[in-house]
């Protein structure tokens, strides 16, 4: 038709756009050339100033040429005056604002600018700081701007309460910035630090023993009540808002959550027949570093220090054999320390005339260890918090946030009271969050777990039984240290996990109608007589070789496993575990 | 004067430049159709423009103007045989009524001012000594209305028409009588800084996703453009202004919504979007009903049911959640609210299609229009036209708004729209930022309709900084003094009192009916198949004949138009481009409706048409020549042009293309008395090759 505006075709734009981009590679790649045989030579010039420029431009996530610049800049430092090197750097500033526009998210533009912005003899901070909120008001998730932010609000001492401000209008904008929300409780603590409590000691245990100092909690992560309740407030509209965003239910585990717990010796156990003193701490470390020391009626020993499995490095367990005969004698009263040395702390025991054992430890009542997940804020705040979650539950029966944290609140109020409400809440967690189910089955173990521990402690007994509770998992074993019974039988579990070793009191061992099939954790278990190992899955003897290494196992029963299809198996486990004299199978 | 004849053969000649025939513009010249766009108004835009502070004011004089009494000439001897004339009206008198003009403003340097301004002030003056007397006794008004000439005649009849003004009529502090001194921006500061005014006549905003913005971005028409988005939506309740929240953000931060209901709305809302058996069952009950039933409570109804749906009490479930639905569709593409405004006003929509159409070869006249049809008596076509100097013109097709029709030809507009345009000293919810775009909506009250309220602050490039525009728009019960004062008296303060007065001050309003342009129809007989008619602007859809159209044309099916029926008044750009799109069809069956607009540098020019790109190099790289470039480097698409804002006012320097734009947009506007803006500033056409421009031929 007359009169139209000819348009060019499609396959006339793209040789166009073809034969342009060609030109482009031409240059780009001749300038690089360039680039990298100045650098070779050693040449720290304007000129190269130039080349990498126009290549950096163009693609701002080549390393090498970042490098080079930075080469070029401190020699041309070295050469120049103040006021010249301030000129340089700040024409480098802009040149990396453009930069920043092609790719906002460019690793070397950020690093550079930090590096830049530290070399800078008059740094202008006020112009950082509106560049990063301009960056983040664009993209407020861009992480790179984050962290140079944090680094210019380190340099140039921007006050904490401006940048809470700061995060409360990020925040304002859009909630689900998990950025904002963390950089929030790094800062609450700084402007509203929470007072500290009278740490919680007391001394439990039968036998006779003595008290440890008082191990202080840490304190300098909380935040004051006042301010906490504000919190509370802001993080419970972000939640109703939405309460499919994690971000919101995240930082308010984090506000309802405590610090870690000290590094503390959190037992002492001495076995006058083994010889062995076992050490508990409240934290994994590594004691073979030397940081651990035994001092036996006043004499240093020299302890050679070993961890349960030789799987951990790490281990919240370690224990030590005394040179034979140093405490064999049941007349004798043995008074022991132990020192550990990185941490400034100490444990006494006394071995009493006559007694065969002996400890001192912390009761994990004492300690509410398993909430330490959550707030030993007041109550009366929790109770109010689990109200306000509950009734968002009504509202979203099936959201798995609410249902999570709920559980998470009535295990912080009342552990032991609420355990039916939590079983139900697991059950409909794993229904409307299958693809997780096995998360909230290990989870719901461990608070299993421990609320048996809590009734054990509460009976004051050593005997562990948790059966016929779909345990999957099994943890927070190095509190049965002492544990000479345990009962895990009818369960799902699949193995005895390494950490089973840390029950060096055991002496019983019932684990049927799991769905068990790896023993390494029954290693070296110094006491230990009978395992009952009904219906599970161990298959080969080679599963069975860890329990060789324990001395006195004398009854072992193995009905119901595969094994016991195995040809020979009487003849081959009499040769693997000679000391075994009742075997069933 | 231009003295040079126009071409005298086009292929569609489109009488008026509001937004339908500026639309049907573009789309025509886009496919190559020779357009000539006529508007005997010395502005663009007709009933759409944007007018600054003393443009306003001109344009207030010349509507209480008297119609000039239209010439009768004998155009015959332009005429065959078999053929007749059909005149048209050469003046719109009919569309604006009940023009009522009221200053608050210190009066003080009143004397300096231009002899126009001063007269123009007079006249307000005059109003304002009226209005207050009007309390006292009708007798007085009536002689006050014998001094205010005829040209006032058909307003003052309208006034007598209506009830009595209610008691509490603005009494504003007698002019001359100087105001305590508040650093208040007084009359002479408008007036000085009124180029920095851009004052709409119609109000309305775009839904983000509605058709108008999708059009502006398929055509590329909205490279020519820059959009804000309205940052908050507020309602009036309870004598309170409220903020909604209606988006995540807001529910987040509002302060008004327990935890609970934050959660209901939430809900509510993200459960909205898809149709359930539970919504079906309350097909053709009232929204509200449904709403009471989800046990939202009285807040979150309020909410949604006037400023999120924006419907009325008794609007059926189904409409109400199609309203909710298009608001929550357009929710967030933009900002926080559904809601795009054009900065520099509402005006340069039209404009921006009328560029496009010149771009490609549409040729332009305003204070200019035609005389007459020439119709063909046997195939009952329009085959030329008569321009208003006396020149025969021959087309295809005629496009032309209602107004251009004889006034005998239609019946008197059944609806009008109520406007109400103020300047004020604050905003109605003064918040930590002065640069908010607010939409308001007042549900209606007591017999008093919906009334629709926009707030621009300075930001939106409407008015000047420490000011605010407000226009109000509602359907009209009465005139639109009576259907809109009662509401400013109660949100603002029209007359000095208390300073624990936290309300803004009126600095200046102005309030007028305009002819609601959906509800005309025509009468007698039948034009010619190929004369179309675009109706002007629009406020509801509400009747039958729209929405059977709709239906009958098939493509936006009844689910669309839902969508826009709730709307009155404020956002509805859905009819225009749906009417310029059915014109376009009618005449160009085969064409497509406004495609994507070429880059220039994808243009091929003549005898450009073998050679390669090298070739043509000068004159695609001269940017100098070629603002279509720049523009296009700038603005591709409204959604980058917001990045491009957010960027812009993040930085601290003021961005150079924004003034560069409020300039070019002065010259527009400052040429008014160039009789004949012939290509008006569009370099383009000039490298429109000979073959193709249509002047040359």
């Amino acid at each position: 038709m007359h009169g139209r505006v000819k348009v060019k075709t499609t396959a006339q734009q793209e040789e166009e756009k073809k034969k342009e981009r060609e030109k482009k590679l031409k240059v780009y790649v001749a300038a690089r050339d360039a680039c990298f045989s100045k650098r070779k030579d050693g040449v720290l010039d304007d000129e190269a100033l130039q080349l990498t420029q126009q290549l950096l431009s163009a693609n701002p996530d080549f390393a090498t040429l970042w490098n080079y610049r930075r080469e070029i800049l401190t020699h041309l430092e070295t050469v120049k005056d103040e006021d010249e090197a301030q000129k340089i750097y700040e024409a480098e500033l802009s040149f990396l604002e453009s930069c920043l526009k092609v790719n906002p998210k460019s690793y070397g533009s950020w690093h550079h600018r930090g590096w830049v912005s530290a070399r800078l003899p008059r740094p202008d901070w006020a112009r950082e700081l509106s560049l990063c909120d301009r960056c983040l008001s664009l993209d407020d998730r861009n992480f790179h701007c984050w962290d140079y932010r944090r680094m210019v609000v380190k340099m140039s001492g921007v006050p904490v309460k401006q940048e809470l401000e700061f995060t409360d209008r990020l925040i304002g904008s859009n909630f689900s910035n998990y950025s904002s929300w963390h950089y929030r409780s790094t800062l609450l603590p700084l402007l509203h630090p929470g007072s500290p409590e009278p740490p919680p000691s007391r001394c439990g245990g039968d036998p006779p023993h003595s008290c440890s100092p008082p191990s202080p909690q840490a304190h300098f992560h909380r935040v004051c009540e006042e301010q906490l309740l504000k919190e509370y407030e802001l993080v419970q509209n972000a939640f109703f808002t939405d309460p499919n965003d994690q971000s919101a239910w995240f930082y308010y585990r984090w506000l309802l959550g405590r610090a870690e717990r000290e590094e503390v010796i959190s037992c002492a156990y001495v076995s006058r027949e083994q010889e062995r003193v076992a050490v508990a701490f409240s934290r994994p470390v590594n004691a073979q570093s030397g940081g651990l020391l035994l001092v036996l009626d006043g004499q240093p020993q020299r302890a050679e220090w070993r961890s349960v499995h030789p799987h951990f490095k790490h281990s919240p367990v370690w224990i030590c054999d005394l040179p034979p005969g140093t405490i064999s004698d049941v007349a004798n009263e043995h008074n022991l320390t132990v020192h550990w040395t990185e941490k400034h702390t100490h444990r006494d025991c006394a071995l009493y005339t006559g007694r065969s054992e002996s400890w001192c430890r912390d009761t994990a009542t004492d300690l509410e260890l398993f909430r330490s997940e959550l707030s030993v804020e007041k109550t009366s705040v929790l109770q109010s918090e689990l109200q306000s979650v509950n009734q968002l539950q009504e509202l979203e029966p099936l959201n798995k946030w609410c249902l999570l944290t709920i559980i998470l609140l009535m295990r912080a109020l009342d552990p032991l009271g609420y355990e039916k409400e939590t079983l139900a809440h697991f059950q409909t967690l794993k229904e409307v969050d299958s693809v997780r189910s096995a998360y909230y089955s290990d989870l719901c173990s461990k608070f299993m777990i421990e609320n048996t521990i809590l009734k054990m402690e509460y009976a004051e007994v050593r005997v562990f039984s948790i059966s016929d509770r779909n345990l999957t998992t099994l943890c927070h074993l190095d509190q049965l240290l002492l544990v000479t019974h345990i009962n895990l039988s009818s369960n799902q579990l699949r193995r005895l996990p390494p950490q089973f070793a840390m029950l060096q009191c055991l002496e019983v061992v019932e684990a049927d109608n799991n769905s068990i099939e790896n023993l390494e954790g029954v290693y070296h278990l110094p006491k230990l007589e009978e395992v009952s190992l009904k219906n599970n899955k161990i298959s080969t003897l080679a599963d069975l070789q860890p329990l060789a290494s324990c001395p006195k196992l004398r009854r072992l029963d193995l009905r119901g496993n595969p094994v016991t299809q195995t040809a020979n198996v009487e003849s081959e486990l009499a040769e693997l575990l000679p000391s075994v004299a009742d075997l069933l199978l | 004067m231009a003295t040079e004849d126009l071409p005298s053969d086009f292929d569609i000649v489109i009488l008026g430049t509001g937004l339908a025939e500026s639309v049907v513009a573009a789309a025509c010249s886009r496919v190559g159709q020779r357009v000539l766009h006529l508007d005997r108004r010395s502005y663009y835009a007709a009933n759409w423009a944007s007018f600054t502070f003393n443009g306003l004011l001109t344009w207030i004089q010349e509507q209480n103007e008297e119609p000039k009494p239209e010439e009768v000439r004998d155009w015959s001897g332009l005429t065959e045989e078999g053929e007749e004339l059909i005149h048209l009206s050469q003046a719109d008198s009919a569309s604006i009524t009940n023009l009522q003009v009221f200053s608050y403003a210190s009066e003080e340097e009143e004397e300096e001012e231009a002899a126009n301004t001063t007269e123009e002030e007079k006249a307000a003056d005059e109003e304002v000594v009226k209005e207050s007397s009007e309390t006292e006794s009708a007798d007085s008004k009536e002689e006050e209305e014998e001094k205010e000439g005829a040209g006032e005649e058909e307003e003052q009849a309208n006034q007598a028409e209506g009830e009595e003004p209610e008691a509490d009529q603005p009494h504003p502090s007698s002019p001359g009588q100087s105001e305590p001194s508040r650093e208040k921006i007084s009359y002479a500061q408008l007036v000085k800084e009124g180029r920095r005014f851009n004052i709409d006549l119609v109000s309305k905003l775009m839904f983000s996703r509605g058709s108008l913005v999708d059009l502006l971005i398929k055509s590329n028409v909205s490279r020519y453009a820059e959009f804000k988005n309205v940052t908050r939506i507020l309602t009036y309740r309870h004598g309170n202004i409220e903020q909604v929240p209606c988006s995540r953000a807001d529910v987040f931060a509002s302060r008004q919504l327990s935890v609970v209901e934050k959660r209901k709305l939430m809900r509510f809302l993200t459960s909205c979007v898809e149709e359930t058996e539970e919504q079906t069952a309350y097909h053709g009950r009232p929204y509200l009903e449904f709403l009471r039933d989800q046990q939202l409570g009285d807040n979150l109804q309020h909410f949604l049911l006037h400023s999120i749906a924006m419907v009325a009490e008794d609007t059926p479930t189904e409409e109400g959640l199609a309203s909710t639905r298009h608001f929550l569709r357009s929710l967030g593409r933009y900002g926080n609210t559904p809601f795009l405004f054009p900065v520099y006003g509402l005006g340069e929509i039209p404009q921006c299609f009328c560029r496009m159409s010149a771009v490609f070869g549409g040729i332009y006249c305003l204070r200019h229009s035609v005389h007459c049809l020439i119709v063909d008596r046997d195939a009952n076509r329009c085959k030329a036209v008569i321009d208003s100097r006396g020149q025969r013109i021959s087309c295809s097709h005629v496009v032309m708004e209602t107004s251009y029709l004889d006034r005998s030809k239609v019946a008197t507009p059944p609806r009008f729209l109520s406007r109400a345009v103020l300047i004020t000293d604050s905003s109605v919810l003064p918040s930590e930022s002065n640069q908010q775009i607010s939409m308001v909506t007042v549900p209606p009250e007591g017999g008093s309709p919906a009334v629709k309220m926009v707030e621009l602050s300075s930001s939106s490039m409407t008015c000047i900084p420490g000011t605010y525009l407000v226009h109000l728009t509602c359907r009209s019960v009465g005139s639109a003094h009576q259907d809109l004062s009662p509401l400013v008296t109660r949100m603002f303060r029209t007359t000095e009192s208390q300073e624990e007065d936290r309300r803004p001050s009126v600095l200046w309003s102005l309030y007028f009916n305009m002819a609601d342009g959906m509800a005309s129809q025509v009468e007698g007989q039948p034009l010619p198949s190929n004369v179309h008619i675009c109706h002007g602007p629009d406020s509801a859809l509400g009747h039958e004949d729209a929405v059977q159209q709709v239906r009958h044309l098939g493509s936006p099916g009844p689910h669309r138009w839902y969508c826009v029926k709730g709307y009155h008044g404020l956002q509805l750009f859905f009819f225009c481009c749906f009417q310029a799109a059915s014109i376009f069809q009618r005449i160009l069956p085969e064409e497509e409706f406004c495609p994507p607009a070429p880059n220039p540098e994808d243009i091929v020019y003549d005898g450009d048409n073998s050679s390669t790109g090298e070739d043509r190099g000068d004159m695609g790289q001269d940017d100098g020549q070629n603002p279509e470039q720049n523009q296009n480097q700038e603005n591709p698409d409204p959604e980058q042009n917001q990045n491009q804002e957010n960027r812009n006012q993040n930085q601290e320097n003021p961005d150079p293309e924004q003034n560069q734009n409020q300039e070019n947009r002065n010259q527009n506007q400052e040429n008014p008395d160039q009789e004949q803006n012939q290509n008006q500033g569009n370099p383009e056409l000039q490298r429109v090759g000979p073959e193709e421009s249509p002047s040359s031929s």
